[in-house]
């Protein structure tokens, strides 16, 4: 039986270790950071959202990509609840700075770099992993090789900072080395205990892949305009009036 | 050593510069004015005028009642300050030793300085050529102290007066070449004295105790008696540091070394100044005669060799070395104040504002300074006037972030027209057509109405609906204008989350 015990001891320390070396953090910074993911933090390696990592969203339509970026501001306001300053940079921004006020994060925390060419792009958010200084990055564009995708995963390796890639009408998904992929999708909100209009934002989270965690589908609503509590919406009646069923890829 | 002096007269500093700068006014009539107790007076004639017989001190009503076509302008003294301490800071190509005399004139000390042009009379050439060649017309005059060189350049008819003969040269000038105030000079006309050699002789009590100490230390000052200290002008520093190479530089390895080193030097000489640099030129002197160059700006001042390098790093394959380079030069040609305390607080400071200034510095270096923005919000519902693009990393919002209002994540950078179908009056759409797909809308909020701000465009006002549709993508549209007048076009503005 103690045999068995020191056997499970050496197989989580041995994990840890695999994971710290695979570029997650397993230390205090990401312990301390409460993203407010509720049941979803059981699909991340360590049971929290790893921070000092790649994150890769990719959205095909325009309707995606404002959810994908509201679900990022998200978490980003967690990340920057501290001060600092986050680097956003993009090849065709549309981002409308007084929104992120909705999602607690001040405008102004923001340093955005509009380039027209995917190089430059590249190159800026390569600079901006690297120094240490930010707490996050946040790049906007197409298309982006494996290569590329390195480069950055290993100078985030050695800055830790947070970096999140988001891929707009990508012209196919190729495999990048982030340790995650993103689908978020807007979905109908729910009747607002039947007040008319429109209700709160709810958005469909799908974590295609993760690395050394468990893939799925999630359901957001996201309340009361401060956006930092997150509440998992599970059983969303649909119009004809069956409970969505809950997938997972575990 | 005897000292030597030389005295430039600008005799018409004022109109000189006026037609440089407007080359047109060149043999036209125009004055100068200055109001003093109520009257317009002529404080510089151009020459033409003068020829006119138009002198300073006319009332300038005077003169137009004579000569109509005549053009006036206000004196501006700052002006003629500045001019005359850049042509002083020109003139530090002859001596070291340059001093202002305002209003229009310039007190060079040429002690053993002459000799480098072969004697003072093709040095004086030298320098009446080249200000006479640059449209300023001057009077010289070279002697052994400030005040006969004075009265040489200003009364006298000789322009260089040889060594210890000053006294005699003062001779048979009038007493207005003492540099006295006027009512000491009407004094003298009264009592006839014409020249300078009358008064000489005239016991120095006697002429104490009618004109006063004024008099006789302005002559004393004249004859050399009495010292005469002068103000130089400073030279504004130059940040420039030179480095030669034994054998022409071709590789991008040679340059960078080079670079290295004067920035070193540079660097190091900010840090004993306490300054920082905010542009720079590193230039290469090829063997061929061609200069190449390339500069960088940054944020705020920084003498971090290391931050520096990193930026002029980013433009060294601009420069074509071709044959090869061999004297490498690095100027700050913008340098500002960098205290030591300034740096300490960065350093320690929570959110690394320099390093994240060092990167903005960068990034500006590659892909252009406009493609950085930081937002601060504006006190307009109008969404594209409620928030302004800042420069600095420090700018502070002064009004709060407005959130009484659903603002959505995404905004295009134009609204987009939409065809739509929906019910009169106020309704919002029932579909829309986007991009050649038709979009049908199950739940609406609004109207949300934005006038525009009369101050500052004049048009229709705008009603806003956020909007949802069958698969949960939401929208904000907007019908521009009120029903009832024309026709209203939709627009689609953004998407919400």
């Amino acid at each position: 039986m103690q045999e068995l015990a020191g056997k499970k001891e050496i197989i989580k320390q041995l994990r840890d270790r695999i994971l710290s070396m695979e570029g997650f953090s397993t230390g205090k910074d990401s312990q301390q950071l409460d993203f407010g993911l509720g049941k979803m933090n059981a699909a991340f390696p360590g049971g929290t959202f790893p921070v000092a990592a790649m994150h890769e969203f990719v959205s095909h339509t325009e309707a995606c990509a404002a959810a994908s970026n509201g679900f990022l501001a998200g978490l980003l306001a967690t990340l920057m609840k501290k001060g600092g300053f986050c680097l956003w940079i993009s090849t065709g921004r549309k981002l409308f700075p007084p929104a992120l006020k909705f999602f607690g994060i001040e405008p102004e925390q923001l340093i955005f770099i509009d380039v027209r060419r995917q190089k430059d792009a590249l190159w800026v958010m390569e600079q901006g992993v690297k120094c240490n200084a930010l707490t996050a990055v946040v790049g906007e564009f197409r298309d982006i090789s494996f290569a590329d995708s390195r480069r950055l995963q290993l100078a985030i390796e050695a800055s830790r900072v947070t970096g999140f890639l988001h891929r707009l009408h990508p012209r196919f998904e190729n495999t990048l080395t982030c340790v995650s992929r993103w689908k978020i999708r807007p979905i109908a909100s729910r009747e607002n205990d039947g007040l008319p209009g429109v209700g709160f934002s709810c958005v469909e989270v799908e974590l295609e892949k993760i690395r050394n965690g468990r893939p799925g589908i999630w359901q957001f609503e996201w309340q009361n305009g401060s956006f930092n509590q997150v509440a998992p919406q599970r059983s969303v009646v649909s119009k004809s009036g069956e409970a969505k069923k809950k997938q997972s890829y575990a | 050593m005897p000292k030597r002096y030389l005295y430039i007269w600008f005799h018409y500093l004022a109109t000189d510069r006026l037609a440089k700068i407007n080359p047109e006014l060149q043999r036209t009539q125009f004055l100068l004015y200055a109001s003093e107790k109520g009257q317009m007076l002529v404080r510089a004639a151009s020459q033409a005028l003068l020829k006119e017989g138009m002198v300073p001190g006319m009332l300038v009503a005077d003169v137009r009642a004579i000569l109509p076509s005549v053009e006036v302008f206000p004196e501006d003294l700052q002006a003629m300050q500045k001019l005359l301490n850049d042509l002083a800071e020109w003139c530090f190509r002859y001596t070291p030793t340059v001093a202002t005399d305002a209003p229009d004139g310039l007190i060079l000390d040429i002690s053993g300085c002459p000799h480098l042009w072969e004697g003072e009379v093709p040095y004086l050439d030298e320098i009446t050529h080249r200000l006479r060649k640059g449209g300023y017309d001057v009077r010289v005059g070279i002697a052994d102290t400030v005040g006969a060189a004075w009265a040489v350049a200003r009364y006298g008819n000789q322009t260089i007066i040889e060594p210890g003969k000053h006294g005699e040269a003062l001779l048979t000038l009038p007493p207005a070449a003492l540099r006295l105030d006027r009512i000491t000079l009407q004094r003298m006309g009264k009592l006839g004295f014409r020249q300078i050699g009358q008064l000489i002789r005239i016991p120095r009590s006697n002429l104490r105790r009618r004109f006063g100490d004024s008099l006789l230390n302005r002559l004393e000052q004249a004859l050399g008696t009495v010292s005469e200290p002068l103000v130089p002008v400073l030279p504004t520093p130059v940040y420039q540091e030179r480095l030669p190479c034994i054998e022409p530089i071709r590789t991008a390895k040679g340059i960078k070394i080079a670079l290295e080193r004067l920035l070193e030097k540079l660097c190091e000489r900010f840090f004993r100044e306490g300054k920082g640099m905010r542009t720079g030129i590193f230039k290469g002197y090829r063997i061929d005669g061609e200069i190449v160059q390339i500069d960088i700006g940054t944020n705020r001042a920084s003498r971090n060799a290391s931050h520096l390098f990193k930026l002029f790093e980013l433009k060294i394959p601009e420069l074509e070395p071709a044959l090869g380079i061999e004297v490498f030069t690095l100027e700050a040609t913008l340098v500002e104040e960098l205290s030591e305390t300034q740096e300490a607080l960065w350093s320690v400071g929570s959110n690394n504002q320099t390093a994240i200034a060092e990167l903005l510095d960068n990034i500006a270096g590659k892909v252009g300074a406009q493609a950085i923005h930081r937002y601060l919000p504006q006190e307009h519902y109008w969404p594209e006037h409620s928030i302004t693009d800042v420069g600095s990393l420090e700018a502070k919002p002064q009004t709060a972030w407005c959130t009484d209002r659903p603002r959505p994540l995404h905004l295009l950078p134009e609204p987009e027209p939409i065809e739509v179908m929906v019910m009169l009056p106020d309704y919002p759409p029932l579909h829309f057509r986007y991009k050649d797909e038709v979009i049908r809308i199950a739940r609406a909020d609004g109207p949300e109405r934005i006038e525009q701000e009369w101050w500052i465009q004049s048009g229709p006002p705008r009603d806003y609906y956020r909007v949802e549709d069958e698969n949960g993508a939401r929208y904000w549209l907007f019908r521009l204008g009120l029903y009832g007048h024309g026709k209203n076009q939709w627009f689609l503005h953004g998407f919400f989350v």
